[in-house]
């Protein structure tokens, strides 16, 4: 079991430390510090707990734990010698840079931030290596990418950081689900995701006709990552990073990401041509163009970033070559890589730091101010080069014996192999000696932006660490990295692990011939080169065309520009009619496409007789729908009516079969509908008929339309008479009929339905009717009507107000009879017709009256509704029955019932869910009101604006305005200055309170009609 | 009998989609509340059409599927209908909204007459 603990705490623990930094403040500079190196130690000490004993013995530690077993989804933990050695470096180069950061980081930079970014980072890679199940790793390398962007962009202010952050995460995250789909298709193969079978299936992956597909999507993946060619250019535009960045995540870790992955798979995947040929050539021009752009360059890091590019060439090379030497030579070397190359970044941000610039055309001299980074830089660079008895030169010696076995095979691209390896490693002698040469030696100069000084001794540690290890492993190789190198080839490579020797000395031999020729060529050709390279000219002779970022960019405003504008010209549309024309031809054909197998038969049910009644009545409700369709553009009024028309008949429909609870509801749905559609049409503009509409194209358009209608009618017709006369399936009705009396305690089935057996359904609805309500409102506060408008509208100038004195009288009269039928509606609700909806909306009908005959005026001035506390007690009341349900113990919702008797009144059905039921009735209630009268009120409101119609005789003159609240000044446009029509009175002289205090003030938030006087 | 609800759904639906692809506000709204009286009606018919069938229990006793009207239709379309309503008030405003900002009333906010 400690295994598990050491692998898990190994993952979690840079992640937990990410989460503490972030949270420390800003100024704790030096704890933050503290705290990532001690993860960055503690995870170390981890990997040293599971290495000894089991993996140095060649064993593999493993803990899983079940996630989605049933998916293959595990999480699995695994650390062979492999995971090993990468997770050294990760947790190892991790500490050195933390170490190093804490002195390059400048007090102006937010350091939680980049400590938290910097560990996730450990984290995401530690995952990554340490994955047992490919999904899992595919997951953490989509987090290393997150991370490296987010650790690219740290500077977020510099436009190039976000470029380059940007880029690197377009690159490897396209890369990362490439290789997404290429694990699909690898688990596909193989049965299951675990990298334990996967690794055991090796001959069944390599002859599965899918080989191909998966090894293309897996390697566009490594490549990616790894910037090779042609994905190579996003890294040295990753160089925008702070330099701490660039040592860790582009020498050692992310971009070895890549290799990993190769090496992982190079067991089951490699042994192919196609595996040789897509790594070969990618590998081998890589290698090549990296390190010949490398020389041209005149940023320390840049030339740096190019020489990386050019050494993951060289082990993807290695990797592509199908000979088990080889992959030891990769591993190898990818642990060489890894230590000088981290070392030089370090030393490059030193000089950075303590001159003020990179640019090797004004670094000159240093040799003498800062001779100890001097030296450190020199060792690096010459083991970078490959200069013997430093680890650098180990590895290429073994790359270049293996070009040369490799080059007997008959293919041209293994025999150009050995003069790529020699070229390659004259252009790394070059541009060795010129990020040497070119900064530290030369003449003084006084050019550079800060004068030179060595760095803080503890700044300069990590790279003495990394430079001390270079020559260490290159003195004595075998007894320093090789037990480490041989778990690590072992637990690749199996019995297949060859022989081979770690010395230095390996005789007079062509590798080494080559070497020293490399070693003599590079330094004539930065000879040769000299007068060119001091010339300062920017880019690299030959290949100035090329361009990866330019290619790149174009990609990209091709892809996210161009392409989405004319894919949205050619298939989009703004327009809502054409939208939802296709949303009705696409569902019209769905529906025949889900019919058309089996066609549209009749059911074998028995017609009912026709009744002549019923079809009178849908004589007149289709002949109203019909005529509210064609009448809706111009005759609104009358739409409105012939809407009711139709809604009529399907009122009288539901009462003919038997529902009547249905019918009353719908009746009382439709008189607050068309009030509220009343109150809209005030604010429409008006429409007068045109002579355009004869034009040819509009008819054209009309006539399609009609087809559409007439078709989807007909579908509507087919489906419904296909349905109605098959024998309905045996559903739950059974349930609710047999159990709304004895459990439910109610006779009206619909409504124990309603409150009691869906109760929970009910409580979501009338939660929705309440947020209806309040959007509403909301909405309403900032209504702005059209400047034509605001005035009072024609209906309402003259003496009209008197025509309503008589409906006004008897209105009021009947307030209290139809409130007390809505009780009544109500109370009754659970025996027999009615309920909470039908009461509530009755209720709030009585008000209703009370507006129309009235005025709204005059109902504000004397009535109070509250439906804001209305519709809350609603709300509070049906949830709380509810919750006193949960208090007893049982389930939400759950209801009691009993009979009261009430004497001479009778016995009234007090079940809990009456309670229930008067809660939905308050917020019925409260939500309909308070929608009618929202927009009632929206015509004093404006009308208050407008200018004051005369007084009309035997009337009070309207209120003028308020001095309120001071108004804003977006409403001024519909003023009266707005309002130039002629005939009117005198503009109001106060500010036009459009948006006075009724609606804004908090006096609206409990009433919403008690006026501003 | 059947046919004649399968018509008046068709007809309420056809009806409301023609509104559907109508240029204007308030046309949409009617074609809206068109399509769900259909819609309502439609589910309504999944409880079939028998006639002199009682909605309400006799008290005291378990109700038979065979002798009283299929409930579970009729609450669906019960709540189906309130709602309704809701969302007719709700487009109402953002018709008025859309009124009041753009000076038109054509679905797209522009001054058109097609």
């Amino acid at each position: 079991m400690p295994d598990a603990l050491y692998l898990s705490t190994a993952i979690g623990l840079p992640y937990l430390g990410a989460l503490v930094t972030a949270l420390l403040p800003a100024n704790a500079r030096r704890l933050e510090a503290w705290l990532a190196g001690a993860v960055a130690l503690l995870t170390l000490v981890m990997v040293w707990l599971c290495y000894y004993p089991t993996i140095a013995e060649g064993g593999v530690v493993r803990s899983e734990i079940a996630w989605v077993p049933q998916l293959g989804l595990n999480l699995v933990l695994r650390m062979d010698g492999l995971a090993s050695v990468f997770s050294v470096m990760v947790a190892g180069i991790g500490l050195l840079v933390v170490l190093y950061a804490r002195y390059y980081m400048s007090s102006d930079d937010p350091i939680p931030r980049f400590f938290a970014f910097l560990l996730a980072f450990m984290g995401s890679m530690m995952g990554l290596v340490l994955s047992g199940n490919l999904i899992q790793l595919v997951f953490f390398w989509e987090m290393t990418s997150l991370f490296s962007f987010l650790l690219i962009g740290y500077w977020q202010h510099s436009a190039q950081a976000r470029d380059g952050a940007r880029m690197a995460l377009t690159v490897t995250a396209s890369g990362g689900l490439a290789l997404l789909a290429g694990v699909l298709l690898l688990g596909h193969m193989v049965g299951s995701y675990d990298l334990d079978r996967v690794l055991a299936s090796g001959d069944v992956i390599r002859d599965h006709p899918l080989y191909l597909p998966a090894l293309v999507l897996v390697l566009l993946g490594a490549l990616t990552k790894s910037a090779q060619f042609p994905f190579h250019f996003w890294l040295p535009h990753a160089m925008a990073a702070p330099t701490p960045v660039s040592a860790y995540l582009h020498s050692a870790t992310l971009v070895k990401a890549g290799i990993f992955l190769i090496t992982r798979l190079w067991p089951v995947m490699a042994g192919t041509d196609a595996w040789f040929w897509i790594l070969g050539s990618a590998g081998m021009i890589t290698l090549l163009v990296g390190a010949y752009v490398a020389i041209f360059q005149h940023d320390m890091k840049g030339l740096l970033a190019y020489s990386t590019i050019s050494h993951l060439g060289l082990i993807t090379l290695l990797l592509s070559l199908n000979s088990p030497l080889a992959m030891v030579a990769a591993i190898f070397h990818t642990m060489n890589h890894a230590t000088f190359k981290a070392s030089l970044f370090m030393a490059a941000g030193i000089i950075d730091h303590e001159t003020g610039t990179r640019d090797i055309r004004r670094l000159s001299g240093l040799n003498a101010t800062m001779p100890f980074t001097a030296r450190l830089a020199m060792v690096a660079a010459a083991a970078m080069a490959g200069v013997p008895l430093l680890n650098g030169f180990i590895s290429k010696e073994m790359f270049i014996t293996e070009t040369l076995m490799a080059a007997n095979a008959p293919t041209i691209l293994h025999s150009m192999l050995p003069w790529a390896a020699a070229l390659a490693s004259i252009f790394a002698v070059a541009y060795s000696l010129r990020f040497i040469h070119g900064a530290f030696f030369g003449p003084e100069t006084g050019d550079m932006p800060r004068t030179p000084h060595e760095p803080p001794q503890w700044m300069r540690l990590p790279v003495e660490v990394l430079v001390f290890g270079c020559m260490v492993v290159g003195i004595l190789p075998a007894a320093t990295i090789g037990p480490f190198l041989d778990v690590a080839a072992r637990s690749v490579l199996g019995e297949a692990t060859p022989y081979y020797s770690l010395a230095v000395w390996h005789g007079f031999n062509l590798p080494l011939v080559m070497s020293l020729v490399a070693l003599v060529g590079g330094a004539l050709l930065y000879r040769l080169l000299q007068r060119h390279l001091s010339a300062g000219i920017e880019g690299t002779p030959l290949l100035r065309r090329f361009d990866g970022r330019r290619a790149f960019d174009q990609v990209m405003v091709f892809l996210s520009w161009r392409f989405a504008r004319t894919l949205e010209r050619l298939l989009g549309t703004s327009r809502l009619q054409t939208q939802l024309r296709l949303m009705v031809c696409i569902t019209i054909l769905a529906a025949v496409l889900a019919l058309s197998p089996q066609g549209l038969g009749l059911g074998g049910l028995e017609l009912s007789p026709a009744d002549p009644v019923i079809g009178l009545v849908w004589v007149a409700g289709g002949a109203c729908a019909m005529a509210a369709a064609y009448q809706a553009k111009y005759h609104r009024l009358a739409a409105l009516a012939l809407l009711g028309g139709a809604g009529l008949a399907v009122c009288i429909t539901f009462v003919w079969f038997s529902a009547p609870d249905l019918a009353v509801t719908q009746l009382l749905v439709e008189v607050v509908t068309t009030v509220l559609l009343l109150l809209g049409l005030r604010w429409m503009p008006k429409r007068l008929e045109f002579a355009s509409s004869g034009q040819l194209l509009p008819r054209l358009r009309r006539y399609r339309d009609f087809v559409i209608a007439v078709a989807a009618g007909l579908g509507l017709t087919a489906i419904s008479y296909a349905t109605m006369t098959r024998v309905s399936p045996e559903g739950i009705s059974r349930f609710f009929l047999e159990r709304a009396y004895t459990e439910g305690g109610g006779t009206n089935v619909v409504n124990v339905i309603l409150v009691d057996f869906r109760g929970f359904d009910t409580f979501g609805e009338i939660t929705v009717l309440g947020i209806v309500a309040l959007t509403v409102f909301a909405l309403l506060r900032r209504f702005r009507p059209a400047p034509e408008s605001i005035g009072v509208p024609e209906q309402q100038q003259g003496d009209a107000r008197d025509w309503m004195a008589v409906p006004a009288v008897t209105m009021r009269l009947l307030f209290p009879l139809i409130g007390a039928v809505a009780v009544y509606l109500l109370l009754r609700g659970h025996d027999l017709p009615g309920g909470g909806f039908a009461g509530g909306l009755m209720l709030a009908v009585a008000i209703l009256l009370q507006y129309m005959a009235g005025g709204t005026r005059w109902v504000e001035d004397h009535l109070r509704v509250h439906p804001l506390r209305w519709m809350s007690a609603g709300l509070l009341l049906a949830g709380g029955t509810g919750l006193a349900a949960m208090a007893v113990g049982k389930p939400f919702l759950t209801s009691y019932f009993a009979y009261a008797d009430l004497g001479l009144l009778g016995r009234l059905p007090v079940a809990s869910a009456l309670i229930f039921d008067i809660g939905v009735f308050a917020l019925v209630f409260g939500a309909t009101v308070l929608m009618l009268i929202a927009i009632a009120h929206q015509s004093v409101r404006s009308q208050r604006a407008a200018p004051v119609p005369p007084p009309l005789p035997g009337m009070a003159p309207p209120a003028l305005p308020a001095a309120g609240k001071p108004v804003p000044l977006e409403a001024a446009p519909h003023g009266p200055a707005a309002d130039g029509r002629p005939g009117r009175a005198a503009p109001v002289p106060a500010a036009p309170a459009l948006d006075g205090p009724l609606m804004d003030g908090p006096e609206m938030g409990n009433t919403g009609l008690k006026g501003d006087r | 009998m059947e046919l004649i609800l399968a018509l008046s759904i068709g007809v309420l639906g056809g009806s409301g989609v023609w509104l559907l692809m109508r240029p204007r506000t308030f046309q949409l709204i009617i074609g809206l509340s068109l399509l769900s009286y259909a819609v309502n009606l439609f589910i309504f018919s999944m409880g079939r059409f028998p006639v002199g069938r009682p909605p309400v229990l006799e008290p005291g006793t378990m109700g038979d599927p065979a002798q009283y009207a299929d409930p579970l239709p009729q609450s669906l379309v019960l709540t189906a209908i309130v709602i309704g309503f809701a969302t007719t008030a709700l487009f109402l405003v953002v018709m008025l909204a859309a009124r009041g900002l753009t000076g038109g009333d054509h679905v797209d906010g522009r001054r058109q007459d097609r």
